[in-house]
């Protein structure tokens, strides 16, 4: 077998693929909380960064393609193993018998594809405006500037330019309590996913063994946590009331 | 290593078995009462004196795999109330005694369930895929005749006490067994393992890890999802690292055989 042939076709090469695909997906969702997390800032924060990533143009597009790839494999490994799992067993034990498989670890496909559901309500909501269509960025009143938006330095939003109002429109959007106890169980879903999905990446790499496996598995967990903390506290602000829409967005929306 | 009492209080049971009289035979499980057991015997011993009762009654004997019972030939494949091998840990079927169970228990027995282990008949199950496995590339093609001297190829002794663990393997078939997927993954890694610790080894390193790997997908096992019940469920508490040492060793073989150049010679030489 080549080795296209070998990534895609063996039981091995999947798992690297999922591996690999989960490392990227990884990376996206630690840096999109980390830009997200400019809410708690002046709206020209997160105003500034959603315009400047609007700004790199065909780059955006270049990650955009790379993240549907990533997500198209992991979910078609995903299947295709658990397709193979299925038969490989045969016929069911009487007595069902788990040892010491974690939770994390056997709700894999459950909270996959939770999460897959969230994504693409996640995407209608804040990328195209599909739902929500009230408090999307497009219906409400742009943002003006206060101050320039800079990234490793250079002033890349000036001030006085208007940008689409990102920060009102996820303050708005979690005002719906619906919304926001979705967005919170499915992170705190994905959290899950990814304590076993770390763990697992390291052994589908051949990078786990005994010598650090129990530091491995507590800095996932750690991670994991942090992960659903820093996704908490956007709704769960909102929902709190620490963060009011902005008044001249709630008037733009009457 | 079971004992879990010094007790000569005799036990009675209800053992649940699996009864299949052949591969295509519908099977179902049956409930045989036993009484007086001494709690000493093995779990084996147990299932002669429910077939010796069986046999004066003109009823089938429960069929069940067994051969040294001293837990190194790896034939007793049993699973003992959804566990294969039974309760205990890193001892086989036959080193199960009946004081690990209590006076009144309900005890199921069934095979080991997985598509590429064919139920035989009961309690015993093909692993013939085993050998198609290990035929493909767990072993050294060495020259026969006398054994070469022992300090010829020296062996680091970190090295040879690793392999030597990845070669207690008694291909039982449990980690298959007891694996949520039905995967083969530490049977595999544990003989890919093996011979590649070893310097004898590492002339075929390469082409045995692809080999074995595609025969395991072939014969119909699952995928492992890092669950790690195969090792906790081994009698030779095999390490799960062995896994992660066969993925990263199928990684490399796979990249080099892709830009490994191969000689263009078309003749032998002679
Ligand atoms: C979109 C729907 C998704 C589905 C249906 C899905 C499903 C799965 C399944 C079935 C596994 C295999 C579990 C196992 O082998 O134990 C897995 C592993 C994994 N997933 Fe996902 N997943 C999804 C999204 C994600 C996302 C968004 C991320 C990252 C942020 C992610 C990260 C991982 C990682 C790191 C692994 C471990 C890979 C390995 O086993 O080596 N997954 N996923
Ligand atoms: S790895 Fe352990 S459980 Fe699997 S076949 Fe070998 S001895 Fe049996
Ligand atoms: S009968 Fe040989 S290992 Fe159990």
């Amino acid at each position: 077998m080549n080795l296209v042939g070998s990534l895609f076709g063996s039981s091995i090469g999947r798992k690297i693929l999922m591996a690999v695909t989960g490392v990227i997906l990884i990376g996206f969702v630690v840096g999109h909380l980390v830009g997200n997390l400019q809410v708690f800032q002046h709206p020209d924060k997160l105003n500034g960064y959603a315009q400047f990533l609007h700004n790199l143009g065909p780059l955006l597009w270049v990650a955009r393609i790379g993240l549907i790839v990533a997500v198209l494999v992991h979910i078609w490994a995903a299947t295709a193993l658990t397709l193979e799992n299925n038969r490989a067993r045969g016929s069911a034990y009487g007595v069902k018998h788990t040892i010491r498989a974690t939770l994390a670890s056997r709700a894999m496909r459950w909270t996959g594809l939770v999460v897959l559901v969230f994504l693409l309500y996640h995407l209608a909501h804040f990328t195209f405006g599909g739902v929500q269509a009230a408090t999307f960025k497009a219906s409400l009143a742009p943002h003006t500037m206060t101050a320039d938006y800079s990234v490793a330095g250079f002033p890349v939003i000036k001030a006085g330019a208007t940008v689409p109002d990102v920060h009102a429109m996820v303050v708005l959007g979690f005002q719906n309590t619906a919304v926001a106890l979705f967005y919170i169980i499915a992170v705190g879903l994905l959290s899950l996913h990814l304590l076993h999905g770390i763990e697992s990446l390291f052994q589908s790499l051949g990078l786990r063994s005994e010598k650090w496996s129990v530091l491995l598995r507590r800095a996932a967990a750690v991670f994991c946590l942090l992960y659903f903390l820093g996704n908490l506290a956007i709704p769960g602000a909102v929902l709190a009331g620490k963060l009011p829409p902005p008044a001249k967005a709630a008037s733009a929306q009457r | 290593m079971v004992a879990s009492a010094n007790s000569t209080q005799s036990i009675s049971i209800t053992l649940r078995v699996w009864r299949q009289a052949g591969p295509k035979a519908p099977g179902k499980f049956v409930d045989y009462q036993s009484a007086n057991l001494n709690p000493n015997m093995s779990f084996l011993e147990m299932l002669d004196v429910v077939n010796d009762e069986l046999t004066l009654k003109g009823e089938e004997p429960i069929a069940f795999a067994h051969d040294c019972r001293e837990g190194i030939c790896g034939t007793c494949s049993c699973t003992i109330n959804g566990k294969p091998h039974g309760p205990g840990k890193g001892v086989a079927t036959c080193q199960v005694y009946m004081r690990a169970f209590r006076d009144g228990d309900v005890i199921t027995v069934e095979p080991f369930r997985a598509e590429a282990f064919p139920i035989i008949k009961d309690l015993v199950v093909d692993r013939s895929a085993f050998d198609r496995i290990q035929q493909a590339g767990g072993f050294i093609t060495a020259r026969a005749g006398s054994a070469p001297e022992a300090n010829a190829l020296p062996v680091p002794k970190p090295d040879a006490d690793l392999a030597m663990d990845a070669a207690t393997c008694i291909g039982c078939g449990a980690c298959v067994a007891a694996c949520k997927n039905a995967s083969a993954m530490l049977f595999v890694a544990a003989k890919v393992g093996h011979l590649g610790l070893l310097p004898q080894g590492q002339a075929e390193r390469d082409k045995r890890v692809l080999a074995m790997v595609s025969t395991m997908d072939a014969e119909g096992f699952g995928n492992c999802t890092n669950q790690y019940e195969c090792s906790a469920a081994c009698p030779k508490l095999i390490s799960h690292d062995f896994i992660a040492r066969m993925n990263r060793d199928y990684l490399g073989a796979t990249v080099r055989a892709a830009f490994k150049p191969e000689s263009m010679a078309s003749g032998g030489g002679a």
